[in-house]
């Protein structure tokens, strides 16, 4: 077990390491590299020459690669182009934002997509199977920020009950946080629910036709038990896992969401990075949203090992 | 999971068995008709509802897309009455003959008072194409490196699945993203590069897992005893093998393509801001909100038209093929 969880953490520092050094090269391949970009083009050999030593770009470049390795080991991803302000600034102030939409999401994403998928698959055929899953498919089927303008629309505009800009921080108060983090939330969310419920659904079929359930019910054993006792345990390692690799779902719809509702997370951070050119903030934010990816999937990997004893012990793949 | 199949095929078989069986134990060997592609496909899309609405939407929007300036009602470039109403009409002088006429808009027209449906109509050109293209950009690369990968194992398979696990720690939008920072502005062939990339682990990883699975089949043992060429191989006994799930998986990563393309138009980041997609029509709507609802929501309902109808497609297709539900990927 321990040498699993070894293994695993091993792997995850090892793929964090290869997008890092992507990341560091593929800022390099940017044509006429950063230099160009911030003085433009009509800068003198001189001025290139010097912005290129004070950035330390003329040193040899695995001098470069080892520093700018060990910044980003100490979270210090520089200065922002545009503004001089240090990006783990930035970022830390966006990031919140981010999280708390995403947070939601997730909450509201499972709260909606578990019981819907049990009741979906335990009366397979019936009318409440057939509206479960076309609302599923429609889910699907909607990006999170089209989602978020039908609700903005919908309770901003129309019904004018929720604020449909802006972010107010819990500091201010956890009611109005919730109020300005809400819709965002499930606009995130329900495209998340509809595809953890399929799973759902399709997953406690399967483990419902396995012939231990017949043995189960045969036995006595109560159709409630039998449903959530024997049932779920095995239909949810499936599930577990759709949930924990969706998460970019839910991570790249907070990042379009936020703007249509006018949140100031990261990613209006990545965007108006990338629009200004502004590489230290890029790649600052894509470092982070990469590295939650890893630590999600690394995670999902020991949860499985807890709820499925089957896996992991011998060194699995 | 029935254990007594009647069947015509195979009757005769039953009757040469061992007659201590009791009838009802004995098992008649079945032998499924053989189906052509086409006839499967026609009879299950015929009984699959879903499926066939999402082949006749799938159809009607590629048709529209490519007949757009016949099927749309206006230039999308012209100009009206701004942000009219769906189902609303602007008088005035059109087509320059002097004489004031009445012009239709149906789903109404925007800030600048373009004819909304003439310019979701001129979208679905590039919405679709992009997706295509993006398709067919993972298909090609990842359908030779899972080939590769699974046929001769070793370092270049190492080297493959390394590149996976890499690809995971990318949501593909921020791929998407990255890509197109590094590759540098905005652009059709720079979408369709981006997303392209961000999907060429599914293909390869499908491919592979193929390839693991058919390479120790016996026609594949025989036609390399017959000393065919790998190459030859690889393209004529394994590839055909393979081409259901690859089918389906295609079905199903084109409307993963259609969001990917709208998120990244969505956000300022995919086509020009002068290239009619959905994404950016939508994106383009958002600030009229409050007054012009249908500049957003027009196109938004054609994303989700448009993707509802590829997925039951690409769902129906996995049910006819009978392609394990864990062998495609999707969403």
């Amino acid at each position: 077990m321990r040498r699993y969880v070894a293994k695993r953490v091993a792997h995850a520092a090892f793929v964090m390491w290869l997008v890092a050094t992507t990341v560091f090269f593929g800022l390099r391949l940017i044509p006429g590299g950063p230099v160009r970009t911030m003085l433009g083009q009509e800068a003198t050999p001189e001025a290139v020459a010097a912005l290129r030593a004070e950035l330390g770009l003329n040193r040899p470049v695995y001098v470069q690669y080892v520093d700018w390795l060990t910044d980003m080991l100490l979270f210090d991803f520089g200065q922002s182009l545009s503004t001089g302000q240090s990006v783990t600034t930035l970022v830390s102030q966006a990031a919140p934002k981010t999280l708390s939409v995403g947070v939601l999401a997730i909450v509201i994403g499972l709260a909606v997509a578990i019981p819907t998928g049990i009741v979906s698959a335990t009366r397979k055929g019936e009318p409440v199977d057939y509206v479960a899953t076309i609302s599923a498919f429609l889910g699907v089927s909607m990006p999170a920020f089209f989602v978020g303008i039908l609700l903005a629309l919908l309770f901003g505009v129309w019904l004018n009950l929720l604020p449909v800009f802006g972010y107010t921080p819990p500091s201010e108060g956890v009611v109005p946080w919730l109020k300005s983090i809400l819709l965002p939330g499930i606009a995130v969310g329900l495209p998340y629910a509809a595809v953890v419920m399929r799973m759902m659904r399709s997953s406690l079929l399967e483990v419902l036709n396995e012939p231990y359930m017949r043995t189960a019910r045969a036995k006595g054993v109560s159709s409630r038990i039998v449903l959530y006792k024997h049932a779920l345990q095995n239909a949810l390692i499936p599930v577990v896992t759709v949930a924990g690799i969706q998460l970019a779902l839910v991570l790249v719809g907070s990042v379009t969401v936020e703007l249509v509702f006018g949140i100031q997370g990261l990613g209006r951070l990545l965007v108006d990075s990338m629009l200004d050119r502004n590489y230290p903030v890029t790649q600052a934010v894509i470092l982070i949203v990469a590295a939650v990816m890893v630590f999600t999937n690394l995670a999902v990997d020991l949860v499985y090992t807890v709820i499925d004893p089957r896996i992991g012990y011998g060194g699995g793949q | 999971m029935s254990d007594h199949t009647d069947s015509s095929v195979g009757s005769n078989g039953a009757a040469d068995g061992p007659i201590d069986v009791p009838p009802e134990y004995r098992q008649d060997e079945t032998v499924e008709d053989h189906k052509t592609v086409r006839q499967r496909l026609v009879e299950g899309l015929l009984a699959d509802k879903l499926a066939l609405f999402g082949a006749v939407v799938v159809v009607a929007f590629v048709l529209v897309a490519v007949f757009a300036p016949v099927v749309a009602p206006h230039d999308p470039e012209a100009t009206f009455g701004f942000m009219k109403e769906p189902n609303s009409y602007t008088t005035g002088d059109f087509d320059g003959d002097a004489a004031t006429e009445r012009v239709w808009h149906p789903l109404g027209t925007d800030s600048f008072g373009h004819d909304v449906l003439s310019r979701i109509i001129y979208g679905a050109r590039v919405s679709l194409l992009v997706a295509l293209a993006t398709v067919a950009v993972a298909f090609t690369v990842g359908t030779t490196i899972g080939l590769l990968a699974g046929f001769y194992g070793g370092w270049i398979d190492s080297v493959l699945m390394r590149y996976v696990d890499f690809q995971w720690a990318f949501p593909e939008l921020i791929l998407g993203v990255g890509i197109i920072a590094i590759s540098g502005g905005l652009g059709v062939t720079n979408v369709v590069i981006a997303i392209g990339i961000a999907y060429i682990d599914d293909f390869a990883r499908l491919v592979r897992g193929e390839v693991l699975s058919l390479r120790e089949e016996e026609y594949v043992t025989a036609a390399r005893a017959i000393g065919m060429s790998d190459r030859r191989i690889m393209t004529r006994e394994i590839l055909p093998n393979a081409v259901a799930p690859l089918i389906v998986q295609a079905t199903l990563m084109i409307p993963l393509a259609v969001l990917a393309e709208a998120g990244l138009s969505f956000l300022g980041l995919g086509v020009k801001p002068t290239t009619p997609t959905w994404g950016l029509l939508l994106s383009d709507g958002r600030q009229f909100i409050g007054q012009a609802w249908w500049i957003s929501v027009m196109p938004g309902f054609a994303i989700m038209l448009t993707v509802l109808a590829f997925n039951t497609l690409g769902d129906g297709l996995r049910d006819i093929f009978d392609v394990n539900d864990g062998e495609v990927e999707s969403r």
